[in-house]
């Protein structure tokens, strides 16, 4: 029994060369398609960047909203506070339109209601709330890369 | 020494006044067809029709049989190739002025508006005549005997079709185009959806790392562009071509068309298949088939040669060359009436409202409504898996080549039509009337939601009721008819209801004439 197990681990050398080389062809091949996939992947990204001013707290009256077309965001300011809320549909990426009772997707008929819950439709999530900052220069800062809880405010007066 | 010159010169002469002829008889290796030798060396002596048999059997040129439909795809390929050339000469793919050249093709360039219409049309003609071809295929049994792996092939031809009209609408850079990119590229990105639900985003994000891929970035911009240009004029038609030559190929080493065990010739076959004049057939006299075309008189025989068969020239190339002329002549005028649509320009701050993907989409876009991956992701995988598995899975040799295998098949083909009307045209009221988990339950998991929604619900009911044909009628072939039927009549509803019956934030309307006015 241990004989024959023995005699089953032993490989002779023009086998062992063979799947040597298999191997190495394999794992080289791999290798390249990973460079080729990686080429997709681009290094530099001519595209806005994430993170933009949008103008001073008094440009925001309290109980207000704005939409930034540009930017795919609504800025809703509220006596405790501003807040960003993104017109970006979490389905499939449509941007969402505002109504009474909150946002409603033109393309699969997602709604959301005025804090950006989804309460019909195909949306998987909320939509996202990003965080509003303040730069040194005391004018406000959007990250749309970053999404902080829902009802995170920037308060004005704190 | 000097005759020997003349004589040089002489021949010369002789092979400047026969230099057309024999130019003509280089490449025409075979000469004129005029005997069934050359007609036979014709076809297999060309590059372009040796793909075909020297004989085709009387089956295959029936118009019955296969209505033409595949030969019908492969015209409006080449008709899309030869105007999809003509478009690039005016077309620029850059983001600034995709558009514009589209514009200037439609209302400057001379005759681009019916180029352009007839590129689009012939496309989208491919998928209507790519399914049909699909349908017939599968109720004569053609995925039969061999042919299993061919209907694979074509199913991948079935997708890249898809593939290339989707690619393709994206290139004008209007609204269409550039809402259709971003929701592409955010299916693309759903099994987000489900690695979301089960909380491993963090570290294997498939769908945010394949979005990348396909855009050339985080969002829809001019490498996007770039990329679905080349997806559409290089990397998704070398794929068709090849996948279309294999496929080709494969035809012709199984024998041909299918046909039925028993073949019967009809008198009205006759009227199909010009006879040339018999001068020696390639076949020896000798043989006893070879006698039997000799044989005059009213026996089912005469004028036929063996097994049925008649030569392909005329016989099939004839039919072959009409059939296109109509293909285009369809074609020309169908474009020369109706023009391709163009919408504005692209506008990434508004979506249109309705945003309805072409017409062949909106089934999908219907189930895309109950859930992002189960629509875009899971149930086409799920129908392409199933369509692909149906050779294997029903491998009985019986009634091949014949329309729905035999009563029982058309019955079951009817019995499944009209259940699954039933139940999607049930499923969908009461979606539309009821609304679904979200509606009812809005912090119910989404998890739920991808697992339990109206188009997972029908899948699930086409298999359980496929399974119940199988058993109730102890056939796998009748179970596939099932399948297949169930498969072609949700396409087909789903497609009218989103394309008629959905408005405005995709909203349910009896017409369009109610859609909200604003």
């Amino acid at each position: 029994m241990s004989n024959e197990a023995h005699e089953k681990a032993e490989i002779s050398r023009r086998d062992f060369l063979g799947l040597a080389s298999l191997g190495a062809a394999v794992i080289s091949s791999l290798t390249v398609l990973t460079g080729v996939l990686r080429m997709f992947k681009p290094n530099v990204r001519y595209e806005e960047s994430t993170k933009f001013k949008i103008g001073k707290a008094e440009d925001f009256p309290e109980g207000t909203v704005k939409k930034l077309d540009e930017r795919g965001l609504f800025i809703f300011s509220k006596d405790d506070g501003l807040y960003a809320i993104s017109a970006v549909c979490t389905h499939l990426g449509c941007i969402v339109n505002q109504t009474d009772w909150g946002f409603q997707c033109p393309c699969h008929g997602s709604r959301y209601n005025e804090h950006g819950k989804v309460i019909a439709g195909p949306a998987p999530r909320n939509l996202d709330w990003h965080e509003i900052s303040k730069t040194v220069d005391g004018i406000l800062e959007v990250d749309t890369a970053k999404s902080v809880p829902a009802g995170t405010k920037f308060k004005l007066y704190a | 020494m000097s005759e020997l010159k003349q004589s040089g010169i002489d021949s010369f002469k002789h092979n400047i006044k026969s230099a057309f002829k024999s130019f003509a008889s280089s490449f025409l290796r075979s000469g004129k067809p005029t005997s069934d030798r050359s007609r036979a060396a014709a076809v297999f002596n060309n590059f372009f029709l040796h793909v075909q048999g020297v004989k085709t059997h009387i089956n295959t040129l029936r118009p019955a049989y296969t209505l033409g439909l595949g030969l019908i795809s492969f015209f409006l390929l080449i008709i899309t190739i030869i105007s999809g050339v003509l478009l690039m000469v005016y077309y620029s793919p850059s983001i600034e002025h995709a558009y514009n050249s589209v514009k200037d093709i439609n209302f400057v360039v001379f005759a681009g508006r019916l180029i352009r219409n007839m590129h689009k049309w012939a496309g989208e003609g491919m998928i209507i005549f790519v399914l049909l071809h699909m349908a017939r295929v599968f109720y004569t049994s053609s995925y039969k005997n061999g042919r299993q792996f061919n209907w694979v092939i074509g199913l991948a031809l079935l997708i890249l079709t898809f593939g290339i009209n989707l690619s393709g609408y994206m290139l004008p850079w209007d609204q269409l185009s550039y809402w259709a990119l971003v929701i592409v590229a955010n299916i693309i990105q759903s099994p987000k959806e489900l690695t979301d639900s089960l909380g491993i985003t963090g570290f294997f994000d498939i769908g945010g790392f394949s979005k990348e891929l396909f855009l050339g970035g985080l969002t829809a911009g001019k490498e996007s562009l770039t990329r679905v240009y080349l997806l559409h004029i290089m990397l998704l038609p070398i794929f068709l071509f090849i996948f279309l030559g294999v496929h080709f190929w494969r035809i012709r080493k199984d024998g041909g068309l299918t046909k039925p065990d028993v073949f019967e010739p009809k008198a009205i076959d006759a009227a199909l298949i010009a006879l040339p004049e018999k001068k020696g057939g390639i076949f020896p006299a000798n043989k006893t088939y070879g006698l039997m075309e000799l044989a005059h008189g009213k026996t089912p025989v005469v004028d036929r040669d063996v097994e049925n068969t008649v030569l392909s020239w005329p016989n099939l190339l004839i039919a072959e060359a009409a059939l296109f002329v109509l293909c285009l002549a369809g074609v020309i005028v169908y474009s020369f009436f109706i023009d391709a649509p163009l919408k504005e320009l692209a506008n990434p701050m508004i979506p249109e409202n309705p945003a309805k993907a072409p017409w062949y989409f909106l089934g999908l876009q219907e189930l895309l409504s109950y859930s992002a991956f189960m629509g875009g992701v899971g149930l086409p995988g799920l129908a392409l898996l199933g369509l692909g598995l149906i050779p294997y899975l029903d491998r009985e040799e019986q009634h091949l080549g014949i329309w729905f295998s035999n009563k029982q098949g058309k019955r079951v083909a009817i019995e499944s039509l009209i259940a699954s009307a039933l139940v999607i045209i049930g499923l969908l009221a009461f979606v539309i009337n009821f609304g679904w988990f979200r509606s009812w339950w809005p912090n119910v998991p989404q998890l739920l939601i991808t697992l339990i929604n109206p188009g997972n619900i029908w899948v699930g009911f086409m298999i359980l009721w496929s399974v119940y044909v199988i058993k109730k009628t102890g056939s796998t072939r009748m179970g596939a008819i099932a399948l297949f039927t169930m498969f072609l009549i949700s396409y087909l509803i789903y497609t009218y209801v989103g394309t008629e019956l959905r408005g405005p934030n995709w909203d349910f309307f009896w017409s369009r004439s109610e859609w909200p006015i604003h």
